[in-house]
């Protein structure tokens, strides 16, 4: 079997701070990580291979510093990675994003035949969760999102089993391969690179595509050209209120802390402390 | 190129000016609301879409439509009517046995059928897991532009294009989106942050039937089976009216049985953070923030929660938001409206029993 798995290289949410000025995004100094749900794609992806055997091919759309993302898939056991950069690709929304992964995979497959592609739930920069969708769609593969647990795979029929979560509950669905999964973040946990695993890594070959290795002639189809939504505006959000009115009691105990703040919302929002009088009853 | 998001915040906006609308675009009117059902319910976004579609219909001067692809049945028909009763002038209706259950490859085909078919300018579908799964699809298969998991919808009156506003970077950052030069324009929204309209069961309007012309062997998908969620223990966050939430300040795992006392005698739901989801302290459906549900309950009380952008998204939009923190400094003192500086492990049961009494004695008042 032969997965491809999409990795995107996201600065570290947690760490990210806005200008209170400019209200851009200040990314000096946070660290660029995998976005932490291609992992667990990943680790899906490990999972299958240690099973039924195969290759495991990496692919990241990005700068050239994204090379680290694929180092690191590669230090986890991955066998083959793409980074696919071009400037062309700046500017790139979630459907131009998809073409050009798209064509990459198409790419791909022109040397080894493709049976999974993995994604991850959605990134932490974009939160979009259509990047997946969007290449299954222009590839023509069975698209399988929010998947939960990874059955059965049949190789021989090219059939694979697994649970997707829906609302109210989960799917057990049955597909044909080639398909691809986008899955929930938890399903599994990764495994350790060893020290050696990473001097591996290091070492590895990594194959670099531009826009013309990677088979993509229509450059409007790509980047900002090829991106339908445009933003027209960024802004930070309101804040909600001021500050919080902080609750005090003369004497400093819990129970007079509580008598106060019980006072307030009784006398301050009378519709609320009605309802809580009607829910309790 | 690193931002292959819909919103690369470190992108030029782009400049205002008046534009005559192509008359190739100028074909696409309409707004339409995709109804999400499984299991023969109708999601509650769906309706909230409808209250919202409504406004945006309104503005432009044209006709609000739902969209209903199903199994042939009552149900369906059943579906329309009650989008027509939230707001929808008429209802578009594609009924086929293989719409029975969502799959990816039938619904796509159903919508993109319908689009190709009556031209809508706006296409708005639910950001819950079908209308993200089936919004992406729609989107590349029809080439145009997708806004994903909106919180706010407008009209650009200069140049009738939908401006969709959404958080980027977990929240730290909203952007505004337009698709200028593509229709539809396709927008995924967050549930629970639109109001819920009041339906009017005297409205009438049309039901527009398409067929899908696929057969089940078309379809390489199939449903096994289908696992409902055990409905009993089950938190049901997005509607709740009162969330008693708990954080990493609770310490450990024995005292977040303080934070399930205080919400039973408030009959409130339970809600924690990340990390106590993480921790395995609540499960996974109780999680409140970005990653989480988004709330919008009266009263939020949080415990031993700082406070951070991630979790704040998700229940920013409570009317009242109560924190109870040892730290004068967490970040939620900046937008709670009242807080407690102080140790939870003290304040919790305290506030648990003042409102035991209070209740009680509200109770033999009558
Ligand atoms: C991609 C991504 C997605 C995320 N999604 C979510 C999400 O959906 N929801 C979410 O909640 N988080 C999410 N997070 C995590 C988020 O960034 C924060 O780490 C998290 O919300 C912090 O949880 P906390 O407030 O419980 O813990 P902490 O930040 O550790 O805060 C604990 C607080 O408790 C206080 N405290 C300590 N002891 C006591 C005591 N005895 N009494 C009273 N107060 C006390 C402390 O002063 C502190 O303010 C996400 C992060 C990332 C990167
Ligand atoms: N630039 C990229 N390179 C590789 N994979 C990507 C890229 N952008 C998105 N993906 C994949 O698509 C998923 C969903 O991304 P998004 O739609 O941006 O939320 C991610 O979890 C990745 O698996």
């Amino acid at each position: 079997m032969h997965t491809v798995v999409c990795i995107k290289q996201v600065p570290d949410s947690a760490q990210i701070r806005v200008h209170p000025v400019t209200n851009t995004i200040m990314r000096q100094g946070v660290p660029a990580i995998v976005n932490p749900y291609d992992l667990y794609a990943l680790e899906e992806a490990l999972r299958l291979k240690d099973r039924y055997g195969g290759r495991i091919t990496v692919l990241c759309m990005g700068p050239p510093q994204a090379e680290a993302a694929l180092r690191k898939a590669l230090s986890f056991g991955a066998d083959d990675a793409i980074l696919l950069t071009d400037r062309a690709f700046a500017g790139a929304d979630t459907l131009a994003t998809s073409y050009a992964l798209a064509a990459a995979i198409a790419r791909i497959r022109e040397d080894m035949p493709v049976d999974l592609v993995f994604a991850g739930k959605q990134t932490i920069d974009g939160d979009t969760a259509q990047v997946g969708p969007g290449i299954a769609t222009r590839l023509g593969l069975q698209l399988l999102t929010y998947v939960s647990a990874v059955g059965e795979v049949d190789p021989e029929n090219r059939r694979i089993i697994v649970q997707r979560r829906a609302e109210g509950g989960v799917q057990v669905l049955e597909t044909a391969l080639p398909c691809l999964i986008t899955v929930l973040e938890g399903l599994n946990e990764m495994r350790f690179a060893t020290m050696a695993d990473m001097f591996r890594a290091a070492r590895h070959p990594l194959t670099v595509w531009d826009r013309e290795a990677a088979g993509i002639e229509d450059i409007t189809k790509i980047g900002l050209k090829g991106s339908p939504t445009v933003v027209s505006k960024v802004f930070a959000p309101r804040p909600r209120t001021t500050r919080a009115e902080l609750i005090e009691a003369q004497s400093g105990q819990p129970n007079d802390l509580a008598d106060t703040l019980l006072a307030k919302l009784f006398t301050k929002h009378p519709q609320l402390g009605r309802q809580i009088v009607r829910r309790s009853s | 190129m690193n931002d292959n998001t819909a919103a690369p915040p470190d992108k030029k906006p782009v400049r205002r000016r008046k534009l005559e609308l192509d008359p190739r675009l100028a074909a696409y009117t309409g707004v339409w609301v995709f109804v999400e059902h499984e299991r023969g319910l109708v999601h509650p976004v769906s309706r909230e879409l409808l209250g919202e579609g409504r406004k945006l219909a309104d503005i432009l001067g044209v006709e609000l439509a739902g969209v209903v692809l199903a199994a042939p049945g009552d149900v369906a028909r059943g579906f329309c009517d009650e989008a027509i009763s939230y707001g929808a002038d008429l209802c578009y209706l594609v009924e086929d046995p293989v719409l029975a259950e969502y799959r990816n490859q039938p619904y796509t085909a159903g919508m993109t059928g319908l689009v190709n078919a009556y031209q809508p300018e706006i296409l708005l579908l639910g950001a819950t897991t079908l209308g993200r799964d089936l919004a992406g699809s729609v989107a590349t298969t029809l080439r145009t532009g997708l806004t994903a998991d909106c919180t706010e919808l407008n009209i650009d009156l200069e140049n009738r294009s939908l401006a969709a506003t959404r958080p980027t970077f977990g929240g730290s950052l909203l952007c505004t989106i337009v698709t200028r030069n593509y229709r539809p324009q396709m927008a995924t929204v967050r549930p629970r942050v639109m109001a819920m309209p009041e339906p009017d069961t005297t409205r009438t309007g049309r039901i527009v039937e398409h067929s899908l012309g696929l057969v089940e062997s078309d379809i390489a998908t199939k449903l096994l089976e289908f696992i409902p969620d055990d409905r009993r223990d089950k938190a049901n966050l997005p509607f709740a009216d009162i969330i008693v939430a708990g954080g990493r300040g609770l310490k450990r795992p024995e005292n977040f049985q303080m934070i399930w006392d205080l919400a039973k005698v408030l009959g409130a739901e339970v809600g924690a953070t990340r990390p106590v989801v993480q921790a395995g302290w609540v499960s996974a459906d109780r999680q409140v923030g970005q990653s989480g549900k988004t709330v919008r309950p009266n009263l939020y009380i949080a415990v031993g929660i700082s406070g951070a952008i991630q979790h704040r998204v998700g229940m920013e939009a409570s009317d009242v938001i109560v924190a109870v923190n040892e730290d004068p400094n967490a970040p939620i003192f900046d937008f709670a409206t009242y807080g407690i500086v102080g140790n939870a492990i003290q304040i919790v049961p305290a506030l648990t029993n003042a409102f035991r009494q209070h209740l009680t004695t509200a109770r033999l008042a009558g």
